[in-house]
């Protein structure tokens, strides 16, 4: 297992925004978290990269307890996420937006091989690398967020919410990104309000309530289960 | 006319002590929203720092102007610099770093009180080391042969040798400052955690080593200072932080908080505002001017005069 997560509580001051969850994420799949908004995904995810503390539980990466260290040491063993609203370095050019996510590497010949990888698969900023990212539009700034993420050369990918606000077409493009990672050998963890993308391509899928986890199974199972269409899917 | 360039250059090499100074105040406010206000006797200290590398070389007189130039102005900076530096980083550790998560006004208390601690560190304990000036009273600073009272003559206009040390260490300062910021590894990652901390974790950037970092920076800068003002006015106190860590504070605010290019851009058109308005008007009045502006720009252009570049279209 890559990443095992035991019975994590998170809290902000006295209140639980994460009550005790358990899950895994194995080597080479897509894991997605389900769950509407104040249900506690971006808070497992910010305490998964090591910015918020754990008021208790574990945190396992590669069969090593990751959960007291700073959350540069976790980057630097292999974890790497692109947060909600994707949170570029707006007035920093493109180039110097990804330069920043190889912040912790300091092989040059990987850097530059990698940063030729995310312009292949992202023309647009391959294009106009050296314009601030403000001023590109959504989802060409989620493509950015992504492909800076991967600078880090992560072995788990984590993304918060990659289709907020983006229209229809551009989140299929994202998915679709999303997997071809996947099927270059990348572990990824999938945050999402958008249940039907997400667990089209999940191997498999956790729902998480009010800081609980109350379903867990594959996104196929999941996209079929009555619980889950009722709530996220839109069917009566 | 020849008033007028006097004035000019006057106020050139007091706005550029500012300048110094007022960059470390917006260094650290950039990264950690703390208007430290121990950063003026981070500059006093850099004075008496180069001062105590003097006194140990045997406190030398009646320099040859090689030795003067090439050995000992050389050491004294260098020597300001490493006090200045050593302090900024203890006091971050010692009075700043435990009070990360606390309200913003407890750092800023905590900066009040390290201010008044160091001013009266050498006040009285400054004397007390064997063979050392009792500091309770300004200390004349050493004669630099070549440098303390030489001056050329421009055309009619009597150039201070001192003036010109003050622009050539605003000059490379700022020229460090660039590459510094935009060149290196820690400087991308300075200007990454003032724009958003929580990313600049994620990125894998170490947010205290770039704290202590701009730390350090500021206090550099604030040491050369310091030696400036010492070869420029000639005397150095424990007091000396006081004012100048206020005007180039008010040089900071002026140019936009947060902003580097802003400081020593406030820093130059504070000084030059100050050195007419002294030409103008009554000399006794001249630090009225520097807070009338810092009262002005809070009012009518809090950002400043360059005030905070941002881009966003999404």
């Amino acid at each position: 297992m890559m990443l095992e997560v035991k019975n994590m509580v998170v809290s902000y001051g006295r209140i639980q925004a994460v009550k005790g969850i358990d899950f895994d994420v194995p080597a080479k799949s897509i894991v997605t978290l389900l769950g509407i908004n104040g249900a506690g995904k971006s808070t497992t995810l910010r305490a998964l990269s090591g910015l918020l503390p754990l008021t208790s539980g574990e945190i396992w990466f590669e069969g090593e307890r990751i959960d007291a260290l700073p959350a540069h040491k976790i980057v630097e063993r292999g974890i790497a996420q692109s947060p909600e609203g994707r949170r570029l370095f707006k007035n920093m050019s493109v180039q110097d937006n990804l330069m920043l996510g190889a912040f912790s590497r300091s092989d040059a010949d990987g850097i530059k091989k990698d940063l030729d990888r995310v312009y292949d698969m992202f023309e647009v900023l391959a294009s106009r690398r050296n314009e601030p990212a403000g001023l590109f539009s959504g989802g060409e700034q989620q493509m950015l967020a992504i492909g800076r993420a991967m600078m880090s050369r992560p072995k788990l990918l984590m993304l918060d919410e990659p289709s907020m606000g983006l229209s229809p077409i551009m989140t299929q493009l994202i998915m679709k990104t999303i997997k071809e990672l996947r099927s270059e050998g990348m572990t990824i963890l999938l945050v999402e309000q958008n249940a039907q993308a997400a667990l089209s391509l999940a191997d498999k899928g956790y729902v998480l309530e009010v800081g609980n986890i109350t379903l867990s199974d594959t996104g196929k199972a999941l996209l079929k289960d009555d619980r889950v269409r009722r709530a996220y899917l839109g069917a009566d | 006319m020849d008033v007028i360039i006097e004035q000019c250059l006057n106020g050139l090499s007091l706005g550029s002590l500012y300048a110094l100074i007022a960059v470390g105040y917006t260094v650290v406010y950039g990264i950690v929203q703390l208007i430290n206000f121990a950063h003026g006797e981070i500059f006093m200290v850099g004075a008496f720092g180069s001062l105590t590398i003097w006194l140990l070389a045997g406190s030398p007189t009646d320099m040859s102007i090689g030795f003067a130039l090439g050995v000992m102005l050389p050491l004294m900076v260098i020597g300001g610099i490493i006090f200045s530096v050593l302090t900024a980083m203890l006091t971050e550790k010692i009075a700043y770093k435990p009070l990360r998560s606390a309200p913003r006004l407890a750092p800023f208390i905590s900066a009040i009180g390290i201010s008044v601690f160091l001013q009266e560190l050498v006040r009285l304990f400054y004397g007390q080391i064997p063979g050392f000036p009792d500091a309770r009273n300004k200390i004349k600073y050493p004669t630099i042969t070549g440098i303390s009272g030489a001056s050329v003559d421009i055309g009619g206009v009597q150039l201070k040798m001192t003036t010109v040390f003050i622009l050539c260490a605003l000059a490379i300062c700022t020229l460090f400052l660039w590459f510094y910021i935009n060149r290196t590894k820690v400087g991308r990652a300075m200007v990454a955690t003032s724009q958003d901390q929580m990313t600049a974790r994620l990125m894998g950037i170490d947010v205290d080593h770039v704290i202590l970092s701009a730390f350090a920076v500021g206090a550099g800068l604030a040491a050369v200072a310091g030696i400036a003002q010492g070869l420029y006015i000639g005397d150095i106190g424990y007091k000396m932080g006081f004012m100048a860590g206020m005007k180039a504070f008010t040089a900071a605010v002026l140019g936009g908080i947060g902003n580097i290019n802003g400081a020593v851009v406030g820093g130059l058109v504070l000084g030059v505002v100050e050195a007419f308005a002294s030409q103008l008007g009554d000399t006794a009045w001249k630090d009225v001017w520097a807070f009338v502006i810092l009262i002005l720009v809070l009012v009518f252009r809090p950002q400043g005069i360059m005030g905070a570049k941002v881009v966003d279209r999404a």
